[in-house]
């Protein structure tokens, strides 16, 4: 390892947020490196002086007060506060508890999810099966999808942007039917999943790497999209952005 | 499923118990974000106004980004109405370019020095003088406590990225840390 990989790493390092393997390489490099050691333990020391909470803010009460009073009440919870008090306790409880089950479980469905998608992109490639509709007029592609899966997807021709529309097949994920939508640029394929409940919904568009491809997730009304190629992650991005811009400018128009 | 049935009563409850406890959280990245307590205090409210009009939508993970990446869009609309995008959030690419130098410093200067330790005024006080995108990614990390993966889904920045911006934000607090000791 160097110096400059070092550098970087050492914060993954001292933020744990390094597998094993990487954790003790970078330790390696500081048990023979001075200047990483000693950064090591300057940005440890940095590190420690932030933590503990003293840096933190506290809302006040007034604003605490002025949100809790824009959330609707429950129903007559003024008049029985105090009868309603235990069996309503236990219920916040059980949500809160089921809620953390849910987000355990979540997770895994998550990675899952993954997986399952680049599984689909794979067998589109290598089966000779990645359309069961084969057309680059996005008014052929989207009705085809009626009546197969029960969600509109939306299907935009990008070809005057730098990606061409090839077609659509259903594919399957998470044990759902989802529409596969088919682009290309240049020898590079995308397949843009598209279905409901497909993972969480997301704030932002997430970019990551599994298993050697790019998947490009984001949502829009209420529907989870999925982009997965070996494109490179820029290019991908690209995709999902002017699939996003193109979307916006169909449902103004 | 826990976030699904219950009518309305019991989705103001269940947001209450849910989002409430972070109230903290989002108040502290808004006065980071913001720099001052009025506003930090209108996008606070405005973000959990928003989070529960989305809540039925949130399909469950942890809530806690969820809600910070809320605050977050509530502060860029600030800073837009503050007639200040250029050199805020978007223009990431040029904020870390203008840093490039001081970076280097920071990572010549003698790392022997002991740091001594400040209060906390006057740490919150060199935070938040750090450039947008840094201060972004240390009070996300050291402050609220989030994991990277949890920081690339609130800025919509690449783990690798957030990584990168950390280690800057650490080496330019580290060199604001010595020269704030170095004053008379």
């Amino acid at each position: 390892m160097t110096c400059d990989e070092a550098e970087v790493m050492l914060h993954a390092l001292i933020d744990d947020e390094l597998d094993a393997g990487h954790a003790r390489d970078v330790e390696a490099h500081a048990a023979h490196c001075a200047r990483c050691a000693s950064q090591l333990a300057a940005y440890r020391e940095l590190r420690h002086s932030l933590r503990g909470g003293h840096l933190r803010y506290v809302a006040p009460p007034s604003l605490r007060r002025s949100i809790d009073r824009a959330v609707p009440s429950p129903v007559m919870a003024s008049r029985r506060t105090l009868l309603k008090g235990f069996a309503a306790g236990s219920l916040v409880s059980a949500a809160a508890a089921a809620s953390v089950a849910f987000v355990i479980v979540r997770e895994d469905r998550d990675q899952r999810i993954l997986g399952e998608a680049i599984s689909a992109h794979l067998r589109s490639l290598q089966a000779d099966h990645l359309t069961d509709v084969l057309s680059s007029d996005q008014h052929t592609v989207k009705p085809w999808f009626n009546g197969r899966i029960d969600l509109a997807p939306p299907v935009i021709d990008l070809t005057g942007r730098g990606f061409t529309l090839v077609g659509g097949r259903l594919d399957f994920i998470d044990g759902k039917p989802v529409a596969a939508i088919v682009y290309r640029r240049r020898v590079h394929v995308i397949n843009l999943f598209v279905a409901q409940g497909l993972g969480p919904a997301l704030p932002a568009p997430r970019i990551e790497t599994v298993q050697g491809f790019n998947i490009r997730r984001w949502s829009e009304q209420g529907l989870n999209l999925l982009a997965v190629s070996d494109l490179n992650s820029e290019e991908l991005e690209e995709f999902g952005t002017k699939f996003e811009e193109a979307t916006r400018a169909a449902r103004a128009g | 499923m826990a976030y699904e049935g219950g009518g309305d009563s019991g989705k103001a409850e269940r947001f209450r118990s849910a989002a409430l406890p972070y109230l903290d959280d989002v108040y502290t990245l808004a006065r980071y974000l913001l720099r001052n307590t009025a506003d930090a205090e209108d996008a606070a409210q405005e973000c959990y106004l928003r989070a529960f009009r989305h809540f039925e939508t949130f399909r469950g993970g942890p809530v806690k980004p969820w809600l910070l990446a809320i605050l977050r869009n509530v502060c860029r609309a600030e800073y837009a109405r503050r007639g200040a995008v250029a050199g805020m959030l978007d223009s990431l690419t040029d904020a870390e370019q203008a840093v490039d130098g001081l970076w280097n410093e920071g990572g010549q200067s003698p790392e022997t020095e002991t740091l001594q330790r400040l209060d906390s005024e006057v740490m919150q006080r060199l935070i938040t003088q750090l450039p947008d995108t840094f201060r972004e990614a240390i009070v996300l990390r050291e402050i609220n406590d989030l994991s990277y993966r949890e920081i690339a889904d609130v800025t919509g920045a690449p783990v690798g990225t957030v990584m990168s911006r950390l280690a800057r934000a650490r080496a330019l607090l580290r060199a604001a840390w010595l020269a704030e000791e170095k004053r008379p």
